[in-house]
């Protein structure tokens, strides 16, 4: 049981910079998931965590104990790999059992252990057979067992069920949950699926080239993105992005976007007063645009012209793609809604859900 | 033609083509095999086929030229036949039957024969007793006369032989793999100019080294020990057997490594528990090739094993047998079969490493 911490870390290859100053505590079994697209160093945050690839600078601690300088076996880890790394010519029973024999853990103490990894993940019939004789959940499974069986204060996993197929995977994202209520113990884990973090981490840090971005709930994250990166990267489909001219009239702030003028609820008026004149980039969540006769009751909602250019029923929710003129938005919207490609369409955005951003720094404005 | 059919046809030709290439291979080693059974005098009278089942003509009645008062200048008729003496010396063949003058025109006679199946399955192991044998044999003649012959002593050649050979491809595979294992996983400072070192010894012939080495074995002692032998062809294998396994233990999985690394295992563990099991096809590999290359050679062992009849390794002593009995057909083949038995074994024992792929199942796919 452990905490992990990491203070101004730094990684370089040359003079590439990796990881550019991360910073994060990670409390005793919270189960954080590093999420990013591909090359944006969460999984070099987790090997260096692991004890495979040198810091470049910084500290890396778990527990209160500094581990830059201690070697992987010592860090009192286990991994999972997303290509599950077993040893292809030992049997399950070994290779779950191949880390307690190397630390002379003794014999009834490792059968022990590995019988009952065996029946928290169901793989007690397949123990004595080769990994090549094995499905590729069961494959997964055996990984996990793999680490579970070392009882260690920090479990990692780098993508773990990207090899796996859509429908296993869903199953599996709800196992490692519930294991992770189980253990108590803390938890890290890498993916590229933000439906996987969304669903599984206590918090979520979203990383990109290297910085971390933003460290929140889930919930926060959705609802309070930090920048305008974490806005698009969370949410599917992604938010619309539109420049827009702040503009003062009458004592309201309207958004003008060249194409469509919508109001800033009087409310959060104080808030973007100091951006009255300027240009600014405006986020709306595609499920926050409804049709006018679908809308839920009680929005503040703001209206929009355009025409549809695209319109994808995927059975419990309709994706429309519009154009207002110079700007493209999608729009979540009612099944019900008619409506076919090439018609005008009136829409509503709920401007409760506006998200404002500094055009230059691309931070919220709150 | 259809897709199905057309692979069926493509198939078909490759069978073909593999099935010719066996039998091309196969087929004279075949007949070094049992040629090397057959006596003296058949190996000189028919080919190592007749063996088989054949047609062979057999003669049913000898007659004498003077008694049919035959005159041998002009054209004769013999048997339902008829032939000038140049035309009965080739055989003239009239339905099944064969007649043909045997000797001179003089004192020769005339044979009528007929084509009957038969077999030439007479062996002996006498061959391989006198090549084998270290001592003096001694055997009779057809006649009854009692000949002494040195044997060829290839059992002690062979005994060498293996002396030579099984040292001299297991440490070069030990140091190798160490070496391809440190290369490829381990980071120390100069890796990459060490490596490019052992890539470029690939390229030296090693004809350059005999001398130097002589001198030095000359000075150390070594000229006509095992362990000059085994040190020269280690040397000689070395670069080889690193960079072959380098190019195999590199594929290793990297996770699967960094799995070990973080349960705990050293360098050394990961070595011996993961890396020597499932480099197996590629050291079983580099073991065949290093262990056919020292078993055949001739030019490392006449060099640094010389003349010492006590020590020649079995390539020498077969280019003595061709040295000295050169027309002995039935002791060639012995010899030879007997320098080949053991790479044959080598290879039929160990082939399934060059087909099985040990490392199915440890990641996806």
């Amino acid at each position: 049981m452990a905490s992990v911490t990491y203070k101004n870390v730094y990684k370089r290859f040359g003079d590439v910079v990796v990881i550019n100053d991360l910073n994060m505590d990670i409390a005793d079994k919270e189960f954080v998931v590093f999420v990013g697209p591909s090359g944006c160093g969460k999984s070099t945050s987790l090997r260096m965590l692991a004890g495979l690839e040198e810091i470049s600078d910084g500290e890396i601690s778990i527990g209160d104990r500094v581990v830059n300088d201690v070697p992987p076996k010592d860090r009192d880890i286990a991994m999972v790999f997303q290509s599950y790394a077993l040893y292809p010519h030992m049997s399950v029973y070994d290779n779950m059992a191949f880390g307690l024999k190397l630390r002379k853990t003794p014999k009834a103490e490792i059968d022990r252990r590995v019988k009952e990894a065996a029946d928290i993940l169901g793989l007690g019939s397949l123990l004595e057979r080769k990994p090549k004789a094995l499905s590729g959940g069961q494959r997964q499974r055996v990984a996990v067992g793999r680490a579970i069986v070392r009882e260690p204060a920090v479990f990692l996993m780098d993508e773990p069920l990207s090899n796996l197929d859509a429908k296993l995977r869903v199953s599996a994202r709800a196992e490692i949950t519930k294991l992770h209520k189980r253990l108590g113990t803390t938890f890290i884990y890498v993916t590229h699926d933000q439906v996987e973090a969304m669903t599984m981490g206590d918090r979520i840090a979203v990383l990109a080239d290297g910085i971390l971005q933003q460290i929140d709930s889930p919930r926060n994250l959705y609802n309070k993105p930090n920048n305008v990166f974490v806005a698009g990267f969370i949410g599917s489909p992604a938010m619309n992005f539109f420049t827009a001219t702040m503009v003062q009239e009458d004592g309201h702030l309207f958004l003008d976007s060249g194409d469509f003028r919508v109001q800033i609820p009087d409310d959060r008026k104080p808030v973007f007063q100091s951006y009255a004149g300027s240009e600014v980039t405006m986020g709306m969540r595609p499920e926050h645009i409804h049709s006018p006769e679908f809308a839920p009751p009680g929005i503040v909602a703001s209206p929009i012209k355009g025409s549809a250019e695209l319109v994808e029923l995927l059975g419990h929710e309709l994706h429309l793609y519009v154009s207002t003129g110079k700007n493209s938005l999608v729009a979540t919207v009612d099944t019900r809604m008619n409506v076919n490609v090439g018609n005008n369409v009136d829409l509503v955005m709920d401007m409760g859900n506006l998200h404002l951003f500094d055009k230059k720094t691309e931070k919220a404005i709150r | 033609m259809g897709a199905s059919s057309q692979r069926r046809l493509n198939m078909l030709i490759v069978n073909f083509a593999l099935l010719f290439i066996v039998l091309l291979w196969t087929i004279p080693t075949l007949g070094i095999f049992v040629s090397s059974f057959r006596t003296r005098g058949d190996i000189q009278a028919s080919g190592w086929w007749t063996v088989l089942p054949h047609k062979a003509w057999e003669t049913t009645a000898t007659l004498s030229p003077t008694d049919l008062g035959l005159d041998p200048n002009g054209v004769m008729n013999v048997e339902g036949v008829t032939g000038t003496f140049e035309e009965l010396r080739q055989g003239v063949q009239s339905g099944d039957t064969r007649v043909i003058w045997i000797g001179n025109k003089r004192l020769g006679r005339i044979e009528v024969q007929k084509q009957k199946w038969a077999v030439n399955w007479e062996f002996t192991l006498e061959n391989y007793q006198q090549v084998l044998s270290g001592k003096a044999i001694q055997f009779t003649n057809a006649d009854g006369t009692v000949e002494t012959i040195p044997g060829d002593n290839m059992v002690g050649a062979f005994l060498n032989s293996l002396a030579v050979a099984i040292p001299a491809t297991i440490i070069p595979i030990l140091i190798a793999a160490f070496a391809a294992y440190a290369f490829a996983w381990m980071r120390f400072p100069g890796r990459r100019i060490l490596f490019i070192m052992v890539v470029a010894l690939l390229v030296v012939p090693l004809q350059i080294a005999l001398v130097p080495i002589l001198r030095d074995y000359n000075t150390l002692q070594l000229n006509g020990t095992f362990l000059g032998m085994w040190l020269a062809h280690t040397g000689f294998g070395l670069a080889l057997a690193t960079y072959l396994l380098y190019n195999y233990i590199s594929t290793l999985p990297r996770e699967t490594l960094e799995s070990a690394f973080i349960d705990g295992a050293s360098h050394f563990t990961i070595f011996m528990r993961l890396i020597l099991p499932l480099s197996v096809p590629a050291l079983a590999s580099f073991a065949i090739f290093q262990f056919l290359w020292v078993w055949n050679d001739y030019l490392i062992a006449l060099i640094f094993l010389g003349g010492n009849p006590e020590t020649k390794v079995i390539t020498m002593r077969l280019a003595d047998i061709v040295g000295s009995r050169g027309n002995d057909w039935h002791l060639l083949t012995a010899g030879a079969f007997i320098t080949m038995i053991l790479p044959l074994i080598v290879f039929f024992s160990l082939q399934r490493y060059f087909v099985r792929g040990l490392m199915a199942g440890s990641v996806k796919g």
